[in-house]
């Protein structure tokens, strides 16, 4: 065992060295082996934590949604359904609520209007979020005022801004009082925008939207976990198909390392030659060869896999967030969480680590089969 | 549902691993029609310094195949949340009848590509490659499971639609439905574990039979097998059940996950590696009938065959330890002592 260790040991020192000797040719595998590694490696940092972010923001939203339909189109809800749905076994509270959005032309911006029911805001009051201050450069105090659906002005005084913190989902929110919405868009007492159910057992979800349909045959029903599941397949559809246009990149990235691993120096094929001449066979140098990959392999891996960290979490993903969040003009500012995910590590040693090595296998044993008297001549 | 990072990352390597391997079927089929030793001709040669180029190629092809079919795993359990009733890995292998196949095949195609690489070393120790054909062979059977093993994972991944009621693992094991570990679950955790307990000890035995005189190894290397297919079967019946301390839980797949340690990488990289020692052992015994591996044959099978008992040892004292740390009572004492010769209170 410590023989077969020092062997191996003696292997990763010489391998070391040829490297070293060659630097200009490893500093340019390298750098080019980096970059693939940081694009793709940013592409799942971000599209991961995104994906995060939207399980914790949804993992709190009720359970089962119900919104009325009419000719195919989403409509005000009457509240005479909260009792319908009430009777249901097994629901825990229903409730109506108030949302939409406003157009507002000064800022070329659509708003998130909701009517918050804990704690109620006073009628004449909003609540605004990150993004709303920075459009209008808002402070507390300030008088915001829109015209309402009847072409009269309905004015608010801004209380205060929702804090950053949340600024992925809060970031276009204005919260006001019900009263005000009512005002606002003309919707009359006793409707509501959709009906929010909370049910106490999860397994019983999907019964519980059985019992409402059937009760209601005027609704859509939407379950917390159909949005998550949504969510998770659009992601990981944006992120696939992202690969899938940088699979190009990888496809040179592969040719570029066959090249470079078949296109020997002199130098080199002299070198090869010689260590065969005083007794080296082909595996030994098959495996010299293998080794310098995987030394080459690995801090690529690991200096892009860093810089793609940085990146994502600390340079806010700059290269790829249209691709991945898609588009509005309130964009929220926020930092991500920083999550490493193993199989997110593993899926992108395959997409680096194994084309490289499998591009390599073929140059690196054509070298290695030379004939010493052939190169030394 | 075949855009999925991951999902494109097996269906790249296992491409990729087959195109490699069937690349050399040519070669190997020359190599059984015209290899002679004896000839110093240019085609001879040339023949010989490709066998170098189909051994590498083997290595990175194994290499692969062993974290693929961590991936595969890491990844069924992932995408749990995509399908309703699905909580781990068994509902997502569940939402076709591909996705069990898929990965048995996997684990068909490890363990083949592990014991060519053994009959690759072995041959490579006699001067006059005395296994060469027996090794072409054996790829020309390599090549077409890797293809259908390929093949499978493709009709899984692309059979799989996001919404499809899968059953979850605690429905699986213990509902009616025909399901290979639905049976491995339904057997009760004494006989599963008193099962694992007779097939490691008869391993160790058989092993140290084969240490001390050098005879058997093929014997072992069905035991290892065996004792392969009891301690997966202990894992879903008992050790898993110990693990998350709850007796309707019996996932082998959640184990590998950080909440409960990773401590099944401890179970199955012990188990897989002697495993593929073991058989490693049997084909290298095989191989000493050649002259020119006389020594060389049983050095490498005492060499195996040992390093597997050290795999089965582990895997043996990991699950010891799992079950006293654990704080379920999933066998109670009196029970215990009825099945024990001579057991007394």
């Amino acid at each position: 065992m410590r023989v077969w260790l020092n062997k191996q040991r003696n292997l990763l020192d010489f391998s070391l060295s040829s490297l070293s000797r060659r630097r200009g040719k490893t500093l340019g595998m390298l750098t080019v082996y980096t970059s693939i590694v940081f694009v793709l490696a940013s592409v799942m940092l971000f599209s991961h934590a995104i994906r995060r972010e939207a399980a914790t923001v949804l993992a709190k939203s009720p359970e089962v949604l119900v919104q009325r339909m009419v000719a195919g189109r989403h409509d005000l809800i009457p509240a005479r359904h909260l009792d319908a749905i009430r009777g249901v076994r097994g629901v825990q509270s229903a409730e109506g609520r108030l949302w939409g959005y406003l157009f507002d032309p000064a800022a070329a911006a659509n708003y998130t209007l909701m009517v918050p029911t804990n704690p109620r805001i006073e009628p004449g009051k909003v609540v605004i979020g990150d993004g709303v201050v920075r459009v209008r450069n808002a402070d507390p105090g300030d008088l915001m005022s829109f015209r309402a659906h009847d072409g009269s002005l309905v004015q608010f005084k801004v209380d205060h801004a929702i804090s950053r913190e949340s600024a992925l989902v809060s970031a276009d929110l204005f919260l006001v009082a019900e009263e005000d919405f009512r005002r606002l868009f003309g919707i009359p007492a006793g409707m509501f925008t959709d009906l929010a159910v909370s049910v106490r057992n999860p397994r019983e979800v999907g019964k519980i939207a059985e019992k409402i349909d059937a009760a209601l045959p005027d609704t859509r029903i939407v379950l917390r976990d159909e949005i998550l599941r949504t969510y998770e397949s659009v992601f990981d559809w944006r992120e696939g198909m992202l690969l899938v246009l940088l699979a190009g990149s990888i496809l040179a990235f592969a040719i570029f390392s066959w090249e470079k691993a078949s296109g020997l120096s002199a130098e080199e094929r002299r070198e090869i030659g010689i260590l065969k001449a005083v007794g080296w066979e082909t595996g030994d140098v098959i495996l010299l060869k293998m080794l310098e990959g995987l030394v080459v392999s690995l801090s690529a891996f690991l200096v892009g896999y860093l810089l793609a960290y940085a990146h994502v979490f600390h340079l806010g993903a700059g290269l790829f967030e249209p691709v991945l969040k898609g588009w509005a003009v309130l964009y929220p500012k926020y930092r991500l969480t920083p999550f490493v995910d193993e199989l997110q590590v593993a899926t992108l040693f395959f997409f680096t680590v194994f084309p490289y090595t499998v591009a390599t296998v073929v140059p690196i044993w054509r070298a290695a089969i030379v004939d010493p008297d052939q190169v030394m001549r | 549902m075949v855009f999925q990072p991951a999902i494109i990352a097996l269906l790249l390597a296992s491409m990729v691993g087959t195109l490699m391997v069937a690349a050399s079927v040519p070669f190997a089929v020359g190599v059984l029609r015209r290899w002679n030793t004896a000839s110093g001709s240019e085609a001879q040669l040339e023949m010989e310094k490709r066998t170098y180029l189909v051994s590498t190629l083997l290595v990175v092809v194994l290499v692969s195949e062993l974290a693929s079919l961590v991936l595969f795993v890491f990844n069924a359990d992932r995408m749990s949340s995509l399908f309703v009733g699905a909580m781990c890995a068994v509902g997502t292998l569940n939402v076709n009848e591909f996705g069990f196949p898929a990965l048995y095949l996997k684990m068909v195609v490890f363990f083949a590509a592990s014991v060519w690489l053994v009959l690759n070393h072995v041959d490579s120790r006699g001067y006059d490659y005395p296994l060469v054909r027996v090794k072409y062979g054996a790829l020309l059977v390599l090549a077409p499971l890797m293809a259908g093993a390929a093949g499978v994972q493709l009709a899984y991944f692309l059979g799989l639609r996001a919404d499809v009621i899968a059953s979850c693992c605690s429905t699986l094991f213990s509902g009616n439905t025909q399901v290979t570990s639905d049976k491995l679950a339904t057997m009760a955790p004494e006989a599963a574990l008193a099962a694992l307990t007779l097939a490691l000890a008869a391993v160790l035995v058989l092993g140290r039979r084969v240490l001390s005189s050098g005879k058997g190894a093929i014997v072992y290397a069905l035991a290892s097998g065996l004792a392969f297919v009891v301690a997966l079967e202990a894992v879903v019946a008992a050790i898993s059940v110990y693990i998350y301390e709850m007796p309707q839980h019996h996932c082998p797949f959640c184990i590998l996950k950080g909440e409960y340690g990773h401590v099944g990488y401890a179970l199955y990289l012990s188990l897989f590696a002697a495993t593929a020692l073991g058989l490693g052992g049997g084909v290298a015994a095989l191989s000493a009938r050649a002259s020119s591996l006389a020594e060389a044959g049983p050095r490498i099978m005492r060499r195996c065959v040992g390093a597997s008992m050290a795999g089965f040892a582990l895997f043996a004292a990991v699950t010891v330890w799992l079950i006293l740390r654990s704080h379920l009572i999933l066998i109670e004492p009196e029970r215990l002592l009825s099945i024990l010769p001579g057991g007394q209170p």
